[in-house]
């Protein structure tokens, strides 16, 4: 603006010069003109993009990128037997690539694409057609398109990384990529498309999923109770187990994966501003709580604290705060912490134990149970005065959101469950899933990728 | 010629080592293993999974050496590891038919040491 007006006064200025000197020259007095029409220079348009906004989103994408390797890779890598950590490791770090490349020829469309019907979106943005540098609105109105899309992906990736959790140790390679790749299209879009996508029939009922309670811990939760089914126990399952064979990996992993939670939670306020820091907050006071819950539960029923169960609980706190991080208060997050170190303790310590279903690395039992209490919980605690494009939930007066959770999460435990199983066979008829006896005996590291995590002679 | 084989505690071993030198036994192998006496050992806790009774880390030692040391090597670590409590270990002591030192091809009582 300052520019337009200096260019015009020296012009106006000139003008007035070149005017005033014929006048000089006839020695009569000339009015001196100085109204000149502005020239109109170059603006550009108003740009909605807010770099507050954008920086964080961007940060919030790394830190979710690192919630699956090395985060969630080195949690599971640790828990698993030494010749087996590499399969845990490989699996991760593939889906990184694979997924992510999924991701833009088609998830993304998928999931978040115009809507038809409600179910799924269609492919009008395959390999991110119309997704460019200005804003979409219906999603997130101040930051990129495509920083929104790559901030997705990472939650498209690390959801079926969970379910390695539940088969790990005796599935080969060859249909972990095949099934991985189909359970991310027909399973995760269209889930995330009904809970997150616009016009998805589950985001219309008005089901409240802050972070992905539901279309990440829940959804691959289920699918991981059907994989460890389906595959069926590890040999020596359940008397003769191996500890795990690096607790030290095991810790930093579940650090990373807080640390990294930040960006999962409190990156999906989608902007730089007062619900980014509550989510903040609450995601970080209901691990905590967790964490404490569940080594109070490791000192009732073994008369010690375990390192493994402190990690285990706050890993379950991080899950059941996912849905509510952006609608519950402090005290809410306390509850839901509380909530559960206690009920997944009881999941993996006892249920587990008596059902005999052999979850490897409990992610039934930590991210489904924990998933379903979270989004619950939400129904609970939720209340507008934190997010008041939330809802209150039963304890602010208004049980019938908590009905409304209840139905998102059975909608999401039957789709996923169903087709979750009805792919596992199918890859199964196909190349088969479970690797021989053999090579599970010698483990997986050495069969499916002739390599060793740690060399035993020099 | 003898070969003395003894699993000790492993905090036990600087002890028992120094003890070897001061009687001139100075060849030795040592390695980390695990292993169990009659006592049942620490069971780990794995989430819900508890393992009954485990080994336990002790350290190997493995010597070679000439009838005359033999004595001389058992009250050397017998000194240096026993403290007394469950779980000291045990020596065993091995008849030992042939002895090579590979760098020079000498055989017997002047391999050992």
């Amino acid at each position: 603006m300052k520019r337009i007006g200096l260019i015009t006064g020296i012009i106006g200025t000139g003008m007035a010069l070149a005017g005033a000197l014929p006048a000089l020259a006839e020695e009569a007095a000339t009015t001196v003109t100085t109204a000149v029409a502005a020239i109109p220079a170059p603006v550009a348009a108003a740009s909605a993009v807010n770099s507050g906004d954008t920086a964080w989103v961007l940060v919030s994408t790394a830190l979710v990128m690192l919630m699956t390797i090395p985060g969630l890779a080195f949690f599971y890598g640790g828990l698993v037997r030494k010749k087996n950590v590499l399969s845990v490791l490989m699996q991760c770090f593939f889906l990184m690539c694979a997924v992510s490349l999924q991701w833009v020829i088609c998830g993304y469309s998928l999931s978040f694409g115009p809507d038809v019907k409600g179910l799924i979106g269609n492919l009008d943005w395959a390999m991110l057609k119309n997704v460019g540098l200005e804003p979409n609105a219906d999603y997130a109105g101040t930051i990129p398109h495509q920083v929104f899309m790559i901030f997705q992906m990472m939650f498209a990736v690390i959801t079926p990384g969970l379910i390695i959790g539940a088969f790990a140790e005796r599935m080969k390679f060859s249909a972990f990529v095949v099934f991985m790749v189909l359970w991310s299209t027909i399973v995760y879009d269209p889930v995330c498309h009904w809970v997150w996508g616009m016009g998805g029939f589950v985001r219309k009922m008005g089901a409240l999923d802050f972070a992905g309670g539901t279309v990440v811990h829940i959804n691959a939760g289920i699918a991981a109770l059907v994989a460890a089914l389906v595959l069926g126990r590890r040999l020596g399952h359940p008397h003769k187990l191996s500890p795990p064979h690096n607790l030290p990996f095991a810790v930093m992993g579940a650090a990373l994966l807080w640390f990294g939670w930040y960006g999962f939670n409190a990156g999906s306020a989608l902007a730089a501003n007062g619900l980014a820091g509550s989510a903040f907050v609450v995601t970080h006071v209901a691990t905590a709580v967790a964490g404490l819950a569940w080594a109070t539960m490791d000192v009732i029923f073994n008369r010690r604290m375990t390192v493994l169960g402190l990690i285990s609980g706050a890993v379950a706190g991080l899950v059941a705060i996912t849905p509510a991080a952006g609608f519950v208060t402090v005290g809410g997050a306390m509850g839901i912490g509380l909530g559960a170190g206690v009920i997944c303790y009881l999941f993996v310590t006892f249920v587990k134990e008596k059902l005999g279903y052999d979850d490897a690395l409990d992610a039934f039992g930590v991210h489904c149970v924990g998933g379903i209490w979270g989004a619950l919980a939400t129904g609970l605690w939720a209340t507008t005065a934190v997010n008041s494009a939330g809802a209150n939930g039963l304890f602010y007066g208004n049980p019938a959101q908590f009905i409304i959770q209840l139905k998102a999460v059975a909608i999401t435990v039957a789709y996923s469950g169903v087709v979750s199983f009805v792919l596992l066979k199918l890859v199964d008829g196909v190349i088969g899933l479970r690797a021989t006896e053999q090579s599970e005996r010698i483990g997986l590291d050495l069969t499916d990728h002739r390599e060793t995590g740690y060399t035993v002679l020099d | 010629m003898k070969y003395i084989v003894a699993i000790i505690q492993p905090d036990r071993l600087d002890e028992v080592l120094e003890r070897l030198t001061a009687s001139k036994v100075h060849l030795v192998t040592a390695s980390s293993v695990m292993g169990r006496g009659r006592q049942g050992g620490i069971a780990q806790v794995y989430r819900s999974h508890k393992e009954a009774g485990t080994l336990l880390k002790k350290m190997k030692l493995e010597i070679g050496v000439n009838d005359d040391y033999v004595k001389a090597a058992i009250e050397a670590i017998t000194g240096g590891a026993r403290t007394g409590e469950v779980g000291d270990g045990k020596i065993f002591v091995l008849d030992l038919e042939q002895c090579v030192r590979i760098r020079t091809g000498e055989t017997g009582h002047e391999a050992i040491g």
